[in-house]
Order: C-alpha cells, then sequence, then structure tokens
C-alpha cells in the first residue's frame, strides 16, 4: 500500500469495524449462547451473557423428540441432490456455450437468467396442484427436482463465466498435439475448471439449503428439511427458546462454515458475473 | 476451427438444459394463466368454469390487494434504503486499513448464509419479545417502556429482520467493487489537495454506480418474494398489515383454496417481477460483451 496509514487512523478504523462486526453478529452469537441455557434461563429477565449454568442437553432433547437427524438429512438429500443434479444438467450446457458460442448463445443466457427471475409465487398453483395430482407432495424426489430447476440459470452462468476465463490458446494446442475432444475434456479442461465447478457447487449447496419458499409450501413432516423443520417452532411461544436456538445452531452451523469459505465466490455467482 | 461435428455437439450439450428450463418456464405459465381465467375453488370441486378476467377485477379491486401492494412497496423499498445507505458507510470502513480484517469480514457477512427462518425466529423470540426478548431487557435498562414489535409496529418488525440478512450482501458486494477501485487515482486526488469528502463524490461513489445498481435490482428480485419471515412472524397479521403480495397468494391459495384467483394473484406478481427483470437483464447484458 502505498498510503501511509497512520496509527491513529488505524485504531478509529478497527473499533469501529469490530463494534459494527459484532453488532452484526450479535444475534447470532446470542442465539448459540441461549442453546447452551436452560429453558428457564433462555427466558429470563435479565439475561445472562455468560455466567449461566451452561448445558448441551438441549442438544439431546432436540433430537430426542423430534428426530433432527431425521431432518438434517432430508436438508442434505435435497440440497445435495438437486445441486449435482444442476451441476449435470449444466456442466454440459456451459461447456458448449463458452467454448462454441453461436451468435445466438447470449441471448440463450440471457434468457436462461430471465427464469430466475419470475417470481415462485407466480406459479405456486400450478404446481402445487401438478404434485397433489401425482403424489409428490412431502416427498424428496419432489423437493430435489423443483430446487434443481429454480437452481439451474445460476449454475449453467457460474459455470459460464469460469468456463470463459480458460485461456483458449491452451485448447488449440492440445488440438493441435492431436487430442480427441475426449481426451482434451479429461485431461487438459477438467482441472482447469475444477476451482470454478467447487465454487458454483459450494454456492448452489448454501443456496438449496436454505431455500425457504418452495421447501415450506411442498413439505410438512415426512420431506421436510430444516426449514420446515424450524419453522415449526414458531407456534408455542417461549416455552422453548432454548430448544429452538439449538436446532437452529445446528441448522445453521454447517452452511455458516461453507459459506465463509465461499465469499468471493458468493458475489460472483450472485450478480451473474457483473461484480467481480 | 469448429468443425461440422464439434457444433452438433455443442448443440447436443445444450439442449437439455435448454429444454428443461424451456419446460420449466412455459408449463406452470401456462397452467398459471388457464387457471385464473377459471373459476376453481379447491373446496368445491367439480364447480370449475370459464369465467374470463372475472378473476383479474376481483384480485384487483380486492382491498387486500392494494393494502398488499403497498406493503410490499414499502418493505422493498426499506430494506433497499437500509442496506445500501449502511453498506456503504460498511463497505467503506471494511476498505480501511482494520486490524484482523477478515474475521471482521466473517461476522459483518455471517447473517447471509442463516436462512430464513430461523433469523426472523431468533429475531421474534430471542430479540423483539415484548417480555423476554433482548431489547424490552435493553429499552427497560435505560427508562423507556419496551415495544411490542409485532403488534404495535408489525411491518417495521419484518423490515429490520428482512434488512439484517440482506445488509452482508449489498456490503460484500459494494466492498468488492471498493478493493477493485484505483488507488493511484485516489492518490492523484489527494496530491491535486482533495478533500476526503470530494474524494468520495467525485471518484468512490462514481465508482459504486454500477454496483449500486446491481444491488438494488437483485435484492429487489428476491424482496419482491419475501416470505418464510413472514410467514413464522406474523402470518400476514395482524389484520393485514404485514401480507404482500407473495404472501396474499399464498393465502388465497392454500388457506382458502381459490385456486383461480390465487392464479390472477400469480400473474400480477410476474407482471411486477418482469419489469425489474428488464433493466437487471439489460445491465448484465451489457456486461456480456466485455
Amino acid at each position: 500500500m502505498a498510503r501511509m496509514a497512520t496509527t491513529r487512523r488505524v485504531v478509529i478504523s478497527t473499533a469501529m469495524a469490530w463494534l459494527f462486526g459484532f453488532l452484526i453478529f450479535f444475534p447470532i452469537l446470542w442465539m448459540v449462547l441461549a442453546s447452551f441455557k436452560t429453558e428457564l434461563e433462555a427466558f429470563a429477565i435479565p439475561p445472562s451473557f455468560l455466567f449461566f449454568h451452561w448445558t448441551i442437553e438441549n442438544y439431546a432433547t432436540v433430537q430426542e423428540r423430534s428426530d433432527y437427524f431425521h431432518h438434517a438429512m432430508n436438508s442434505i438429500i435435497i440440497a445435495g441432490g438437486s445441486t449435482l443434479i444442476a451441476l449435470l444438467i449444466a456442466i454440459p450446457a456451459a461447456w458448449s456455450m463458452a467454448f462454441s458460442p453461436t451468435k445466438r448463445t447470449k441471448d440463450i443466457l440471457l434468457w436462461m437468467l430471465s427464469t430466475k427471475m419470475m417470481p415462485p409465487v407466480g406459479v405456486l398453483v400450478p404446481i402445487y396442484l401438478i404434485y397433489k395430482t401425482f403424489g409428490l407432495l412431502d416427498s424428496r424426489i419432489g423437493l430435489v427436482f423443483i430446487l434443481c430447476l429454480g437452481n439451474l440459470p445460476i449454475v449453467i452462468w457460474m459455470l459460464f463465466t469460469y468456463f470463459k476465463e480458460i485461456p483458449r490458446d491452451i485448447l488449440e494446442a492440445a488440438r493441435m498435439d492431436g487430442a480427441t475432444i475426449g481426451r482434451e475434456l479429461v485431461y487438459v479442461l477438467t482441472p482447469m475448471a475444477i476451482p470454478g465447478l467447487a465454487s458454483t457447487l459450494l454456492l448452489n449447496l448454501i443456496l438449496a439449503w436454505n431455500e425457504a419458499f418452495w421447501t415450506l409450501n411442498l413439505s410438512t413432516s415426512h420431506a421436510a428439511p430444516l426449514t420446515t423443520f424450524i419453522a415449526s417452532y414458531s407456534g408455542p411461544e417461549g416455552l422453548f427458546w432454548a430448544k429452538l436456538s439449538a436446532a437452529s445452531t445446528l441448522a445453521i452451523a454447517p452452511i455458516l462454515v461453507l459459506g465463509w469459505f465461499s465469499q468471493k465466490q458468493l458475489v460472483r455467482g450472485l450478480t451473474f458475473g457483473a461484480v467481480k | 476451427m469448429a468443425t461440422r461435428q464439434t457444433q452438433f455437439l455443442a448443440r447436443s450439450l445444450l439442449t437439455p438444459a435448454v429444454g428443461l428450463l424451456f419446460i420449466w418456464m412455459i408449463v406452470p405459465l401456462a397452467l398459471t394463466i388457464y387457471f385464473s381465467t377459471l373459476h376453481y375453488s379447491l373446496l368445491d370441486p367439480g364447480s370449475e368454469e370459464f369465467i374470463g378476467l372475472e378473476n383479474f377485477r376481483y384480485f384487483l379491486t380486492d382491498p387486500a390487494f392494494l393494502a398488499s401492494l403497498r406493503n410490499t412497496l414499502v418493505l422493498v423499498g426499506s430494506v433497499l434504503a437500509l442496506t445500501i445507505l449502511l453498506g456503504i458507510p460498511l463497505a467503506l470502513l471494511l476498505d480501511q486499513p482494520v486490524v484482523g480484517r477478515n474475521f471482521v469480514r466473517l461476522m459483518v457477512i455471517a447473517p447471509f448464509f442463516v436462512m430464513p427462518t430461523v433469523s426472523a425466529l431468533v429475531w421474534k423470540n430471542l430479540l423483539m419479545h415484548p417480555v423476554s426478548g433482548l431489547f424490552a431487557w435493553l429499552a427497560k435498562l435505560v427508562g423507556l417502556t419496551p415495544v411490542d414489535w409485532f403488534n404495535d409496529v408489525p411491518l417495521f418488525s419484518v423490515i429490520l429482520i428482512v434488512a439484517w440478512q440482506w445488509l452482508p450482501f449489498a456490503t460484500l458486494i459494494l466492498l468488492t467493487a471498493l478493493q477493485s477501485l484505483d488507488e493511484e487515482q485516489k492518490e492523484a486526488a489527494e496530491m491535486d489537495g482533495a478533500s476526503a469528502v470530494s474524494t468520495f463524490i467525485y471518484i468512490t461513489l462514481p465508482h459504486l454506480a454500477r454496483p449500486i445498481t446491481v444491488v438494488i435490482l437483485i435484492e429487489t428480485i428476491f424482496l419482491l418474494t419475501v416470505f418464510a419471515e413472514i410467514f413464522v412472524t406474523t402470518g400476514g397479521g395482524p389484520g393485514l398489515q404485514t401480507t404482500n403480495i407473495a404472501f396474499l397468494i399464498y393465502a388465497q391459495a392454500l388457506i382458502q383454496f381459490d385456486v383461480g384467483s390465487a392464479s390472477a394473484g400469480g400473474l400480477v406478481a410476474v407482471v411486477i417481477a418482469n419489469i425489474v427483470a428488464f433493466f437487471l437483464v439489460r445491465i448484465v447484458g451489457r456486461n456480456l460483451e466485455a
């Protein structure tokens, strides 16, 4: 950095940044703390910040009473399944548009983007009725399918922007050396595409894990992922704060970790490459 | 050189994705349009009949529609204003030399990864509860009367929760843009004797114009369909005070089982979203050329 940062300036900006960062993070921290309290302490006024009787009993109760792992497994299957299927469909499409573009490629890309703009509520009625007719309500396969379609445009877009950055010269060189398309794909493209694939996978896992329109409307119990499961705590007030906090902490912890790893790609993926 | 063979291959690789998205877009939308012209109630099966535009007249003249349109606009507008007005200073702050910046950035971005049902319930119970919430305790500590958030200012409460979820997104995008700003340009301005304020107004802000536009458009698309936060906190109430268009359509479809009217509402939502999408697609499309 060329500009000299005076000590005073660093101290002030550091203090302010930590203060605001802490304030923004506080609700999450408060929830994690509440998950280690007894129900009485979680509800108590004045609240205790650190000096309470720490207990992990809520975590055990959540599993015992409500079969937490069943819903966690649903989340894993639905988020993982929809992301993997979307990748399988998107990789060939993005590859084709990045490396053999035609004059319609741009239109196709923008059209794909526009399908993502359709508000889900606009098609809630027909999807609900179709699912009802085919017995797909409250089924994991139904949710996998709809989340896959919902995220497909983002997956294709992200992969496309990553594939575009693979230098064309390398492909030319491989072709000159007599590589077939199959070999080119396996030995040249795949290694170079893996970072882009990984970040696409990560971002879409996060989006699918947190999706809360279709999951709330199309699942009730058997196929309910964590979003729906947590929503079931909205009924009784006050009685289950510590358990709600424990269930919530478990539900967001894995995704928080994944999210922190993928923050750079997040900007790129969510802005469709408009901000890098 | 693309041979005919590779062209054929390219096209066949693209077809599954295009085909699926095409079906995904056309079939439900066509069904929505079809249902919107029917008198169709799930409570009264077998009574379906064509009624033309009657559902639209009913939906658009329903006082609930105007109320929910107003709530939708207030919700989208307020959250946009909050996230951008707080996001700009926050991004500027994080762009400064800060000790432990990476850690601070992790804290700032965390709310974005919390699933909507969790953030809504944590805010509603642990923070905003009128008796045992943390805010109530803080208010009493400084001698104020605790606010009964979801009864006295329900829409504002929802706005606060949603803004908390989206502030990280705005901040992160603005910060990414700030970090790509040419340091030398700012230095040159400072050497020419520009004050910090005029550097901000004449160099930083113009540079942020595009990312701010992108934030506005993308947030708008998601904010138009805020659902889970309302679903688990207020259920649209009290009265219609927190019913937005998405929630109104949901209520008509899955609570009142009025398929026809909900479909008409769905189409209205599609039209509103398309107006926004039109601008976003243009901006992103311009970027494709570069």
